[in-house]
């Protein structure tokens, strides 16, 4: 994984539900970048004008609450933004974005301490999140162990593949 | 423990679990539809040594979300699952006409027994539930990690009890109930967590107004929703199936994280307002004010049931619908249709004006066969109504039972069907 991740917020409410982040019309499309162009479009239509390589979306409580579609974060990771920070997040939508490799992180105190267009950097190692614009460092919740060793295999593919190799 | 981890221990093959434990569980049946399939298959191909499932006798696959397709990048999703199910002979693969809406259909077929762990491509996998099994939606890489090795990693979740008690009034249902209990929750008011369902108001229920109920576990935030499976669950299942399974009850010294007690007797019917599935109010509230609707939908993995057309039909039966809305009705299955056709049920709705649909899952989450315009206002049956699900980001969905929606499609605008019965319209 990357070292530091870099970029503007893009900040949202709370309860961010899989409908707007790709609205079903769309759930046809695989491709990543074909689903970016309509990341968030039932929230923000400007969202994918806006959004440049590296930019974060911060965002209030329960991102992602809603459907199973793994185009969600699929269309947010080809929209070009480059993680989620949010004070929680739904949990299919947790599940989906650790196993196709959107860092997501849990920090409400950055996401209250952070305003919409601030440069934010966060580190995936570490869960560092911080506001660049303001100069503050939050700390972003540890992932449960066995998930850090399932992100540090390279994800949920190599985990299957290992399994399946009998070891 | 809970009757979820009872079920998940059995399934870890462990004597005892605990919410917040990380466990490797044994699954029964994976499911998954053409649109989560599609990114399933892809993923699993990309696997080294992801050639063949685990076991093609416990894969469903069901074409119900953009079928019959809607147009050739639509046809392409459903064609590439169906020619995966013949390459991987799976044995439960349901085509377009001999299936329906999956969590109507898995039911049905026998595919769902008590204290089976059921992972599913679809959020609404929770359904199953109603039968006393531990059900839950998924992404499509974990579904295809499932589909190769039988198995899935799960957080064992901490369970909320709710304990309904009372009987329901006249004309109120369990999407009422259910309606009710995710506005009490919260939309993230169960997030992580299990809903585990008791009381003499469920012990009174339908099986497929336990299945309304599991359906919306998920619209609180919930991982799972479970019933105990009593007689009358036993009855349903020994009538599709013959396979062995196992009934897990709680322990009496079951620890519950939290209990909620919920008195139905008084309970009117409910509307969830826009836009979210826990804005919820009694119908009296909403008809305060006049809400004109542009569209009703019946139908859906929430309520397109035989019993849910059978409150419609009575309530439409020898009257038509207003004109200034269209009436959209989908029969959750091809053997709900066709007992709706047999009872006469489909020619009643027509003849009220209603546009009578093969069943599927389009209308509900925006797809096709029913999406909205700008501006336009739909009362539908279905599960939600965040901005945008049933199509334009400008329209506006209401939730509420197929008895207040065959009310509202007879006056045009929502309305209480007790108050509609008492005016003898």
């Amino acid at each position: 994984m990357e070292q530091k991740l870099r970029g503007h917020a893009h900040k949202y409410g709370k309860n961010v539900d899989t409908d707007v982040i790709i609205p079903g019309k769309y759930c046809n499309l695989i491709d990543p970048v074909e689903l970016g162009k309509h990341a968030l479009e039932g929230l923000d239509p400007q969202f994918t004008a806006k959004v440049k390589a590296g930019d974060i979306i911060v965002a209030d409580t329960n991102f992602g609450c809603g459907s199973s579609r793994e185009v969600a974060p699929i269309a947010i990771k080809g929209s070009g933004a480059s993680a989620v920070v949010a004070k929680s997040f739904a949990r299919i939508f947790y599940r989906n974005a650790l196993n196709i490799g959107l860092p997501i992180f849990e920090c409400p105190e950055a996401v209250d301490a952070i305003e919409n267009g601030d440069e934010i950097e966060v580190e995936p190692a570490t869960g560092v999140v911080r506001n660049v614009t303001k100069g503050t460092i939050f700390e972003a919740a540890a992932l449960p162990p066995f998930m850090q060793a399932l992100i540090e295999a390279g994800g949920l593919v190599p985990y299957v593949e290992r399994r399946l190799g009998g070891m | 423990m809970t009757l979820t981890e009872k079920i998940l221990a059995r399934h870890a093959g462990v004597d005892r679990v605990s919410p917040g434990e990380i466990i490797n569980a044994k699954v029964d049946l994976v499911l998954a539809n053409e649109l989560s399939a599609a990114v399933a298959i892809g993923v699993m191909r990309s696997i080294k040594g992801g050639g063949r499932v685990f076991d093609h006798s416990k894969i469903a696959l069901v074409e119900d979300h953009l079928v019959p397709a809607r147009d050739a990048q639509s046809a392409k999703l459903a064609k590439l699952m169906k020619d995966f199910a013949a390459e991987q002979q799976i044995e439960h693969f349901f085509d377009v006409g001999r299936g329906g809406i999956e969590h109507v259909v898995l039911p049905e077929e026998g595919l769902v027994a008590p204290g089976e762990v059921i992972v599913g491509g679809d959020s609404h996998t929770c359904t199953y539930g109603a039968l006393g099994a531990f059900a839950t939606g998924m992404g499509s890489t974990d579904i295809a990690a499932a589909f190769l090795l039988g198995e899935v990693w799960l957080k064992v979740p901490a369970t909320i009890k709710l304990v309904y008690d009372g009987a329901l009034g006249h004309l109120v249902y369990a999407k009422d109930v259910m309606l009710a209990t995710v506005g009490a929750l919260g939309i993230d008011g169960a997030t992580y967590r299990a809903l585990e369902y008791h009381g003499s108001t469920i012990d009174a229920l339908s099986i497929t107004g336990r299945m309304t109920m599991a359906n919306m576990a998920i619209e609180a935030g919930a991982k799972n929703g479970i019933f105990h499976a009593d007689a009358k669950a036993l009855a349903y299942v020994r009538s599709k199936t013959e396979r062995d399974f196992i009934v897990e009850r709680a322990d009496a010294d079951a620890v519950y994280e939290r209990v909620l007690r919920i008195d139905v007797a008084a309970l009117e019917p409910q509307i969830a307002c826009p836009h979210t599935p826990d804005n919820v109010h009694p119908v009296s509230q909403v008809t305060r004010e006049e809400i004109l609707v542009d569209q009703v939908f019946i139908g859906s993995c929430t309520n397109g049931y035989i019993e849910d057309l059978r409150v419609a039909a009575k309530i439409l039966e020898g009257k038509k619908i207003a004109s200034n809305l269209r009436v959209i009705v989908n029969p959750g299955s091809q053997k709900v249709w066709m007992q709706a056709a047999q009872e006469g049920i489909l020619t009643t709705l027509a003849a009220a004006g209603c546009a009578v649909n093969t069943p599927g899952c389009g209308a509900c989450f925006g797809g096709h066969m029913g999406t909205l315009a700008d501006g336009e206002r739909c009362l539908s049956t279905t599960n939600r109504n965040y901005v945008g699900r049933m199509g334009s980001p400008k329209a506006e969905v209401y939730l509420g039972s197929p008895a207040t929606c065959a009310a509202s499609a007879l006056t045009g605008r929502i309305t209480d069907p007790r108050v509609l019965e008492l005016a003898g319209v």
